[in-house]
């Protein structure tokens, strides 16, 4: 290109090394498209970013921009030094929400660079933090003319502000024999019954549901999510007792006590004598260790269901909080147990509309009023798995004690006869 | 002019299984059992006996139109056409038979894709956006991931890593980049800096006091103007008050420190989730390439790789082997500042004779 650049000797650092450089990509855009927009924006882009290089300081501020008729899903962004840089002076994000499990065909993708050539900057990231594809740099007008196009053909925005969110869900079922859900039909059942309060932010805070179809949680749902849905199952491990001796013989009698005997959380796993596993099925905790380590010869059991934990966020304001076990185990199976589900996120997330308050998150809020009120609010009773220990300090009123014992007898009763059937 | 605006069509996520693999879709909840036969590459086995392989890429997560078309590209000649990002933005191309792979590979690697990340590797930094495109970063989250990869490219090619390592930065303390094994976090170690002028004009004062963790920030009066004033003593220069009133400049050129944080694993095998606990501070925020914050970063994998067991993620082994020992290991100083001080601390102090001597 004949025109003029500005010069990034800065950036021009992060072109070296082995690893694929984002700025040699924004270059590209600057330098090769045949679109003047497109290498407008890329020059001032980086002008702008070389100039916080220089200053290690940010120049963006937020503002209010989102498309007809909904309220947010889009990030504002303008320049505060725009008249340096005015190409890229409205560089606006667009957050759309990805298929579940993140799949795509290298047609759709093609599609959606397409969209994003005659729009956008020509830049995207699959995906942000919070899940999202990150249609990075568009104008205040452009952002309307991209989510006409997309919207068109399948595609919407995901959330941004005080909203539910868009979520995730691990690759599952489609890919992974760990899976005891199908994720993708928890992730699109749930964040899809809620796309109003996607849509037009009115909530306390943001609010995520995140699903993993095992304990390994690789979507990090119990540290970041309001409301994590994670697959486990209460029958027994499965074990294919030859492939367990294959195992030991391939990798030593040691090898497989020191790294799946011993390091079973609950201790409930022995190597008989000959080269068998035993395993106390009553005390498994599903942390997924031994499956980890041995996956051709244990598998998840049969009797496959979900455990809820709720009030899992990062750090502002009150600390980071993990997610605290709501419901320990729920089958989904049939429609009506689909229904259950979404049901009790309606109750949690009205429940906190009500009682959250401005910028609380649901485990603030937990925090702030304590888990009893919280049940009772949604209308869930208390259960053992919810806690590490019961309480240790003697600073409570107990009053109410026998009705309390006659409610646990009484769903105890309840429990054992809808077993028996 | 509203009537000719378009309605939006309010269809939320989109199924994705008319995006997957065929083979994917045939087998879906139906897979038996897995292998990783190289770095890189995971191999898949169906109980239908179908298998299907998978190779794994790191990129620069920041794609522009032509690296998307290149990745493309290389899914429609090299792969079967069926892609998905992990949650640390590697892109993941699904091919049916093993005869696909080593072509696929070949071609990853010959336009300057980095195949790897399975495993027990370094996975792919996950990061925010940073100087690129936030409101309110410390740094630049983009640069400081580039400049470390290029360091690291060589342990998320290989897989010699006890376990998984998976690191995360991010650009101040609300933390996007969220829990590592080791985490790369700006902390601000001075109060913000007011501007008298703006604070009424610009920020909602009552939403900005109810903002502090501690209380630190309240109504003021200066020339005049109302505005906001903060207790210096008691600020923990968190920054949470500087989103939501711009004119409470938190970020420093000198000031605004990185910080490292180790321990964090949001999986359940063989404990409990775990947070990640600070273990060095102080680190400048050196662009363009960071190389004290690298420096430190790549001190800690080190005494990790060489000291920790099989399948001991970094919070593992330093359960195993204890925190004084963590810091012999690694050579960092241990200050005031790695003791808890807040209300819950008492849950991280040693009430026993655990000591190892």
């Amino acid at each position: 290109m004949a025109k003029d650049t500005h010069d990034t000797p800065m950036l021009d650092e992060l072109e070296n090394g082995p690893w694929p450089s984002f700025i040699s990509g924004i270059k590209r855009l600057r330098d090769k498209h045949p679109d003047q927009r497109i290498n407008g924006v890329a020059n001032d882009l980086l002008g702008q970013l070389e100039h916080s290089y220089e200053t290690r300081k940010g120049y963006w501020k937020g503002g209010t921009v989102s498309v007809y008729g909904y309220g947010g899903g889009i990030i504002p962004r303008f320049s505060e030094v725009g008249k340096q840089f005015p190409d890229s002076k409205e560089f606006h994000t667009l957050r759309v929400q990805p298929p579940a499990g993140n799949f795509y065909s290298t047609d759709i993708l093609r599609q959606l660079g397409e969209s994003w050539e005659k729009w956008g900057s020509g830049l995207v990231t699959f995906h942000g933090q919070t899940g999202n594809i990150m249609f990075i740099g568009a104008t205040t007008e452009n952002t309307q003319h991209f989510f006409d196009e997309v919207n068109d053909y399948g595609f919407d925005l995901g959330g941004a502000g005080p909203c539910v969110r868009t979520a995730m869900s691990c690759v599952g079922s489609a890919r992974c024999e760990q899976s005891c859900a199908n994720e993708h039909r928890i992730h699109r059942e749930l964040v899809n019954n809620f796309t109003d309060d996607v849509h037009r932010p009115a909530l306390p805070y943001k609010f995520k549901f995140k699903v993993s179809g095992c304990p390994n949680d690789c979507v990090n749902s119990i540290e970041r999510a309001d409301f994590a849905v994670i697959g486990t199952w209460r029958d027994e491990i499965k074990v294919d007792q030859e492939a367990v001796t294959a195992f030991v013989e391939r990798k030593g009698r040691q090898y497989v006590i020191d790294n799946v005997i011993t390091r079973c959380p609950t201790n409930c796993m022995s190597l008989t004598d000959e080269d068998k596993l035993e395993i106390d099925d009553r005390n498994c905790v599903k942390c997924m260790h031994c499956l980890n380590v041995m996956p051709a010869a244990l598998s998840p059991g049969d009797d496959r269901g979900v455990s809820l934990l709720m009030g899992g966020k990062r750090t502002l304001k009150i600390g980071d909080l993990m997610g605290t076990v709501i419901v320990p185990f729920m089958k989904l199976e049939t429609d009506e147990d689909y229904q259950r589900l979404v049901e009790l996120a309606e109750e949690t997330i009205d429940f906190w509309a009500e009682n959250g308050l401005e910028h609380e998150r649901c485990g603030e809020m937990i925090e702030r009023i304590g888990l009893i009120n919280f049940l009772e609010g949604i209308g869930v009773d208390v259960d053992p798995n919810m806690v590490s220990h019961p309480r240790e300090s003697s600073y409570v009123r107990t009053d109410g004690w026998d009705e309390e014992a006659e409610k646990w007898f009484r769903r105890r009763a309840e429990e054992k006869s809808a077993a028996a059937g | 002019m509203a009537k000719d605006m378009r309605t939006p069509i309010e269809s939320g996520c989109p199924d994705g299984f008319q995006y997957m693999h065929p083979v994917m879709v045939k087998n879906f909840g139906q897979w038996k059992f897995h292998e990783h036969p190289r770095p890189g590459v995971l191999r898949h086995v169906a109980h239908s006996g179908d298998e299907i392989w998978t190779v794994k890429a790191g990129t620069q997560r920041i794609l522009d139109l032509y690296t998307l078309r290149k990745l493309c590209d290389i899914g429609d000649k090299f792969a079967d056409g069926y892609v998905r990002f992990t949650i640390r933005s590697n892109i993941e191309y699904m091919v049916d038979a093993e005869t696909k792979v080593e072509p696929l590979i070949n071609a990853l690697e010959g336009f300057g894709f980095v195949v790897g990340g399975t495993a027990n590797s370094v996975a792919m930094i996950s990061h925010t956006q940073g100087w690129l495109h936030c409101d309110i970063p410390g740094t630049d989250a983009s640069g400081v991931v580039k400049a470390m990869m290029d360091e690291l490219v060589d342990e998320f090619r290989n897989c010699n890593m006890p376990n998984r390592v998976h690191i995360t930065t991010s650009c101040c303390q609300i933390n996007c980049g969220g829990q590592g094994d080791i985490a790369i976090n700006v902390q601000h170690t001075k109060p913000p800096k007011i501007n008298h002028d703006l604070v009424a004009n610009v920020c909602e004062r009552p939403s900005v006091v109810a903002r502090c963790p501690v209380a630190a920030i309240r109504p003021a009066q200066v020339d005049g103007k109302p505005t906001l004033e903060v207790d210096e003593k008691k600020c923990i220069c968190c920054g949470a008050c500087y989103p939501p009133c711009p004119p409470m400049q938190i970020n420093d050129p000198e000031h605004s420190k990185l910080a490292i944080w180790v321990g964090g694993n949001h999986s359940n095998a063989r404990a409990k989730p775990s947070f990640q606990k600070l273990v060095a501070a102080g680190i400048p925020n050196n662009p363009p390439r960071w190389p004290e914050a690298t420096a430190i970063v790549k001190k800690i994998l080190r005494a990790y790789k060489d000291d920790a067991k099989d399948w001991e993620r970094i919070n593992d082994w330093v359960d195993r082997i204890g925190w004084p020992r963590f810091f012999e290991l690694t050579g960092l100083p241990f200050t005031k500042y790695h003791i808890d001080n807040w209300r819950g601390s008492r849950k991280s102090l040693n009430a026993s004779t655990y000591i190892r001597l």
